[in-house]
């Protein structure tokens, strides 16, 4: 995945930065497997390889496939990023380790939802459990998201005869 | 692209089996890994695939603008009416256990709704999506 | 040394993180802004699952025979995120497509030039 990140930020031809972004999603789908993470790797290899790289070649049909030489010299967006990997590792050595058993996102409510979930709502799938009964709320806001930004993109794209007519007008 | 024989024919062998495939994982989310959004990202995906074959007019024909418009804020529409029956029955906002004799029963009921809610809101947005960006040079062109 | 071999996923979520960052601040094409831009949700995602995972257990889905199962609420948590971050990207590109109509590029340097010789009423 690091090979694929390197790559995309040195490509200069924007259909193989979008092919190299659809490999690291897939990519990542695989690391998600083997973190046991089922739904997150099937949503993330859906929808980043798959319709992210639609919409990406979309927008690129219509915006032109070839990125310009940088004129700037990278060197200080690659200094402050070396100052942020510095800062968050330092940060990140306070965090549990990897699978360890006693961190607190094991104690408190995970094992309430793994032992109550099937009894209470009769589903086997605790993220579906979770996601549709437990907190449903939030499952609600996100719905509405999805339905904004397409409102959005419609908004945005709609067609181009109404521009004309209001540039007519001026 | 319908000119070459191996991509229609792959296409019309694969298309329908997605379709299916997206269902099943819409109802066995309660099962298996699944659920609402992978099943709705799943058929747009069938959707698109035929629109890369088949052209663009061809499915807009099969799905049509308004259809796929209305399929956007009917999932919306469906999940907040299945909390709206949680109140009119007699428990709190999206309250599942008040929808059948069997609380259990009840989220069973809950949860269905509210999955296909979500799973037609995710298809009809990222079909929608499609079609403005690919019918969009041809409009530009008509200026 | 056990600090390193506990804290490697932390590690690798940061490289890309800051990867991604990146290709935000360093690349002016604005369709490379947004991969970088998904680069960077995508290792957050990594961050919130990694902790969340016991070796030995299995995914979170109920079943005879499994005792140790890891832990569900990042999941749910990422579900959201990834389509939420769909839909940004979403709207970005229909940004993009419009940034493209009126000015004619998508480089950053280019757009913003056009800018200051216009004026403010382009």
């Amino acid at each position: 995945m690091a090979v694929a990140t390197v790559a995309i930020a040195l490509q200069r031809n924007l259909f193989s930065v979008v092919i190299l972004g659809g490999v690291y999603s897939f990519l990542m789908a695989t690391v998600l497997v083997a973190l046991d993470a089922v739904d997150v790797a099937m949503t993330e290899a859906s929808v980043g390889a798959g319709i992210s790289t639609v919409l990406l070649l979309g927008a690129l049909y219509l915006c032109g496939g070839e990125e310009a030489k940088p004129l700037h010299r990278p060197w200080l967006p690659l200094a402050v990023s070396l100052i942020i990997v510095g800062a968050l590792v330092y940060g990140t050595l306070g965090l549990p380790a990897f699978s360890d058993a006693l961190a607190p996102i094991h104690v408190h409510v995970a094992p309430r939802y793994l032992l109550q979930g099937p009894i209470e709502t009769g589903i086997p799938n605790v993220v579906t459990a979770v996601l549709a009964s437990y907190r449903g709320f939030d499952t609600l806001g996100e719905v509405t998201v999805v339905f904004t930004a397409g409102a959005g993109v419609i908004a945005l794209l709609r067609r181009a005869r109404r521009r004309k007519d209001w540039e007519s007008e001026k | 692209m319908k000119d070459f024989l191996v991509l229609r024919i792959v296409a019309k062998l694969l298309i329908p089996y997605m379709l299916v495939f997206a269902l099943y994982v819409q109802f066995h989310g309660d099962f298996g890994p699944g659920g609402g959004f992978q099943a709705g990202v799943i058929a747009a995906a069938a959707v698109i695939f035929y629109a890369l074959i088949f052209g663009l007019p061809a499915a807009r024909r099969m799905v049509p603008d308004g259809l796929v418009e209305a399929m956007v804020g009917l999932g919306v529409l469906l999940y907040a009416g299945v909390g709206v029956a949680g109140i009119v029955l007699g428990g709190n906002f999206l309250d599942y256990f008040v929808l059948d004799a069997d609380p259990v029963a009840g989220q069973h009921r809950g949860i269905f709704w509210v999955e296909a809610g979500v799973g037609i809101t995710v298809s009809g947005v990222m079909l929608k999506i499609f079609y403005m960006f690919a019918g969009r040079r041809r409009r530009a062109r008509e200026r | 040394m056990s600090a390193a071999a506990g804290h490697y996923s932390y590690w690798i979520t940061v490289l890309l993180m800051v990867a991604g960052l990146y290709i935000v601040i360093a690349r002016g094409n604005l369709v490379k802004k947004l991969i970088g831009l998904s680069i960077f949700q995508t290792s957050v995602y990594l961050l919130y699952i990694a902790p969340g995972k016991l070796i030995g257990g299995t995914a979170p889905i109920v079943a005879e025979g499994y005792a140790v199962y890891s832990n569900p609420l990042p999941h749910v948590l990422i579900l959201t995120a990834i389509v939420v971050g769909v839909a940004t990207l979403a709207l970005g590109l229909a940004i993009v497509v419009r940034i493209r109509e009126m000015y004619g590029s998508i480089e950053e340097d280019e757009i913003l030039a056009a800018d200051r010789d216009d004026g403010p009423d382009r």
